[in-house]
């Protein structure tokens, strides 16, 4: 898995690649911690057009983004989610939580 | 009771976090002689990752132990994957399988055994404390029209 975080104007962009499984996510946590503490964004959103693979693991990462940006009093979005990863997020019913496009 | 299997294959590998990825990739590999769509095959691959993922981050917490991925081709197009491991159990499956309950820290979602379930036609864990767990999914597999033998 790799994370490439691009931030401009209190906007975070986290395009993440690759297979979002426990072993790929294993630092994808506090990488996009040290992302959200260092430009404090108003907006975040995660790209994940270039995830291969995504289990559960990826449920966890976009839930505690989500928190971790309400603390912020900022917003999420998640958007580009290829076809596998959308069906995890369907079953888990995650689209009733965050803002998927 | 159980059915004879077509074909079948065991798989044992150490509860090191790399092997989620082969264990996928073996399973699909095992998978693909069933002539499965993309979604199934996905759908098994999923399964296969949250299972494995189990093993490894809770069966086995503070070591490295084995885990041993069975493969079955049973009568009607059925997939059968068992998740076996000689970890710590589950002290309460029926919470554990539970939606968004996890043990497993804010890096976990507590969704995994309901990924499973979604993905697959059934699912059955079997678990004693203090000496594993051993997760049966099976999946029937859409017929296919057949060409030659």
């Amino acid at each position: 898995m790799e994370l490439q975080v691009k931030s401009a104007d209190r906007n975070l962009l986290l395009e993440i690649s690759g297979e979002l499984d426990h072993h790929g996510a294993r630092n994808a946590l506090r990488e996009v911690e040290q992302a959200i503490d260092a430009a404090l964004p108003k907006k975040l959103v995660m790209d994940l057009s270039g995830v291969t693979f995504m289990d559960s693991s990826g449920i966890a990462l976009i839930l505690r983004t989500q928190q971790k940006m309400q603390l912020l009093d900022g917003s999420m979005l998640v958007c580009n989610v290829p076809a596998q990863a959308r069906r995890v997020l369907d079953a888990a019913g995650i689209s009733r939580l965050v803002t998927i496009r | 009771m159980r059915t004879r299997a077509s074909n079948e294959a065991v798989v044992e590998f150490p509860s090191r976090s790399s092997n989620e990825g082969f264990a996928r990739a073996a399973a699909a590999c095992f998978a693909s002689q069933m002539d499965p769509t993309l979604n199934e095959l996905e759908d098994i691959k999923t399964a296969v990752s949250e299972a494995v993922t189990n093993a490894i981050v809770h069966a086995y917490p503070d070591s490295i132990g084995k885990v041993v991925l069975k493969l079955r081709i049973c009568p009607g197009n059925v997939l059968e994957l068992t998740v076996k491991d000689h970890g710590r159990g589950i002290p309460d499956v029926d919470k554990a399988r539970q939606p968004m309950y996890t043990t497993g820290g804010e890096e976990r979602s507590g969704m995994g055994f309901t990924i499973m379930e979604s993905f697959m036609d059934q699912l059955t864990v079997r678990s004693v404390p203090g000496k594993g767990t051993s997760v049966v999914m099976r999946k029937r597999l859409a017929p296919r029209m057949k060409q030659g033998k």
